[in-house]
């Protein structure tokens, strides 16, 4: 009860943050947002299945290019409604087909999908419309899009501290401790993972379809852009992908100090990025989180 | 303690961080400059158009101006221009944070643009909420009216694809009316915003012109081989091929016309034809290709140009946007000459405002320049213009292009 209310009174102070800060405080709290959104959205399949998703982007990219389609020719809540049932949708198709799929399999693929989608894309508008780019003129100030992102984090991690609570958390946990015995204590597999996926999917359809009103012009190039489907992944790992608050202790930090990176060193931070990644694999393979109970672990035993 | 593989990491990542910090802390220096901030793709897909076009000469100009002691102010005092730059990584997400910052955060005077159309286009609405003028060279939108309307303080430098589209059909009847080829086009485009542009203005204005496309084929992007395209092309009847591509593109069907020995009249290719490097890719054959843009070659102020890039940059600059780029920077220093920092009087400035630069005398016609070279060809070596072909400066075109 006490870290309900600690969390829904951390969620009125972010929500409070942009009457007081500068508009580039806004954007640097915008994209917090929606790497965390992004990130916790991913670990409420991946983290803890263990199946790791390379597919962010088919849907992140699907939500984006849903508003640029019908911003002119629909309100704003039914466009996002449609990006919702979109993004549901395609999920529910991939995880029919895929979830089958286990392993270095089920990542390959999740990567060509959203290669897929691009493609797709791209070819209707080429031979049915004659046109790529698309534009989206929608009266959205930064501060909207801030709390519209905002809400969908704490969507995200409702979600995840709910379903971690329920049959369905149990189901998942299982799976990914070993999907043999769990299908064998008479866990539905299939259904299991199918309900996860859609929930995380239809979150990070949503976080695109919001992000999407900053950028004006939308064509395939820009919105499926494979590096946001590595940066989630990364981000879910450094804090932790299985524990509730691990992917937004992982992509706090990470979006800030890839920022400070860029601009302090526009040319050189690709190699210090890289340099960090492999650090994080290395150091703390079972993200921050664990390290600090590890850490306390060891503390702990030296003072006995 | 041991040393063990773990301490060492923490070691060297601890050394990182300190190395960072020192250097955050360099980047201030003297007040009284003009701080001038940009955000270009260092990193990602746009990264090489932004590498060619956009920061040489951004860098260039930063050179030329420093160098002659900074920019003239109204009261004729100078002062030097100082640059704050950052990456996009070729995202808009990242990119629109980057302005936010220059804006609100940096307060920097005057704000160069990105490279790219969709950049361009993801900024506008800042920078006209912000004030600053925008002067978006590296967008070929045939919107660009309608932008101009609605963005007053934006302004479009580079045309539409309409633009081109036209000034090659005039080439092409010009050619079939004076005998020296056919009427049938072998059309080949990429499916990617500026192959498509330029394919929707091409397809009505050949037609206007008399021309048949013979052949009218769409290639993914990333394509890279051209083999079955170009035969097929080859064995259409048509005298003249015609490709909108991105540079990668351009060089390979180069490469393949040449090894298969197509040889049509008129060899025209996109983006990357006029590209320094591009004699190199054809392997010096390059006399007689056609591609979009052009130079006044003849013009001293070009060939100074030129031979400053090359120094600076260490290689000379594209025929294309590369001039254009630069110019737009003259017009701004000159209309800071003439009424300082204040973006509202500067935007009036550009606006109405007659410039001399490298390209010519310049005035946008309802924040748009329209004074440019459609077509361009390469001929002994240097990449002229010949379209419009009553604009000062053009030459006539060479057809049939020479066997490679």
């Amino acid at each position: 009860m006490i870290r309900l209310a600690i969390a829904l009174l951390g969620l009125v102070a972010l929500a409070l943050v942009p009457l007081f800060v500068s508009e580039y405080e806004l954007g640097l709290m915008i994209g917090m947002a929606t790497y965390v959104a992004l990130a916790s959205a991913w670990a409420l399949f991946s983290g803890q299945t263990n199946y790791i998703s390379l597919a962010t982007v088919a849907f992140y990219g699907t939500g984006a290019y849903t508003v640029a389609v019908l911003n002119e020719s629909l309100p704003y809540p039914a466009v996002l409604l449609c990006a919702a049932l979109i993004g549901a949708g395609m999920a529910l198709l991939v995880g029919l087909s895929t979830l089958r799929l286990s392993g270095i399999y089920f990542v390959i693929f999740t990567f060509g999908l959203a290669e897929l989608v691009r493609q797709l894309i791209t070819w209707y508008e080429v031979s049915i419309t004659g046109t790529l780019g698309r534009y989206i003129f929608l009266d959205l100030t930064a501060r909207d899009i801030y709390w519209q992102m905002l809400a969908l984090a704490a969507v995200a991690i409702g979600l995840t501290a709910w379903i971690n609570r329920t049959r369905l958390g149990l189901a998942l946990r299982a799976i990914g401790d070993d999907e043999v015995v769990a299908a064998h204590s008479g866990i539905h597999l299939a259904r299991t993972k199918l309900i996860a996926f859609t929930l995380s999917a239809t979150l990070i359809t949503l976080v695109g379809a919001v992000a999407s009103p900053r950028w004006v012009y939308v064509e395939p190039l820009i919105v499926f852009n494979p590096t946001v489907s590595f940066l989630t992944v990364i981000m879910a790992l450094l804090g932790g992908a299985n524990r509730l608050w691990g992917p937004l202790v992982g992509a706090v930090p990470l979006f800030l100090l890839f920022e400070w990176l860029s601009v302090n060193f526009p040319d050189t931070y690709p190699i210090f990025l890289g340099l960090l990644f492999i650090a994080v694999v290395f150091v703390l393979p079972n993200g921050l989180l664990a390290g600090l109970d590890d850490l306390r672990a060891r503390f702990g035993r030296r003072g006995k | 303690m041991t040393i063990t593989r773990r301490t060492t990491l923490r070691a060297l990542a601890s050394g990182v961080a300190m190395t960072m910090l020192l250097g955050a802390n360099m980047a201030h220096s003297a007040d009284e400059t003009v701080k001038i901030g940009y955000a270009v793709a260092k990193t990602g897909p746009n990264a090489t158009g932004a590498g060619i076009t956009t920061i040489p000469n951004y860098e260039l100009w930063v050179k030329d101006v420093n160098a002659a002691g900074g920019l003239t102010m109204p009261d004729g005092s100078k002062r030097m221009i100082e640059v704050i730059e950052y990456d996009d990584r070729s995202s808009n997400e990242d990119l629109v944070r980057a302005i936010e910052r220059l804006a609100t955060k940096d307060k920097v005077d005057l704000i160069l643009p990105p490279w790219g159309t969709g950049s361009n286009l993801a900024i506008a609405p800042l920078m006209d909420r912000f004030g600053y003028p925008q002067l978006g060279v590296t967008a070929v939108t045939d919107k660009a009216p309608e932008f101009a309307a609605r963005w007053k303080r934006s302004y479009w430098m580079l045309g539409g694809g309409h633009d081109y589209a036209n000034g090659l059909a005039e080439v092409l009847k010009a050619a079939v009316a004076a005998g020296t080829i056919n009427n049938k086009i072998a059309m080949v485009s990429v499916a990617d915003g500026f192959g498509i542009d330029l394919v929707n203005g091409a397809r009505p204005s050949f037609e206007e012109a008399g021309l048949e496309v013979v052949y009218d084929k769409t290639y993914p992007l990333g394509t890279s081989d051209f083999a079955a395209l170009m035969a097929e092309a080859k064995d259409s009847g048509a005298d003249s091929f015609v490709a909108f591509s991105y540079p990668p593109d351009s060089f390979g069907m180069t490469k393949t016309a040449q090894s298969m020995g197509y040889n049509p009249k008129v060899f025209y290719v996109g983006v990357g034809g006029a590209f320094p490097i591009y004699g190199k890719i054809a392997d010096g054959k390059h006399e007689g290709v056609m591609s979009i843009g052009g130079v006044n070659a003849a013009s001293p102020a070009i060939q100074d140009y030129f031979a400053r890039h090359t120094e600076s940059a260490g290689a000379p600059p594209d025929s294309w946007a590369s001039a254009i780029t630069y110019a737009s920077l003259e017009m701004l220093a000159q209309s800071v000459e003439r009424v300082g920092l204040d973006h509202e009087k500067l935007a009036q400035e550009l606006s109405t405002g007659t410039f001399s630069t490298i390209i010519g005398d310049v005035k946008l016609e309802d924040n748009q320049l329209r004074d440019l070279w459609w077509v361009g060809q390469w001929q002994n070596g240097t990449f002229v213009a010949v379209n419009p072909a009553d604009k000062d400066g053009a030459v006539a075109p060479v057809v049939p292009k020479p066997n490679w």
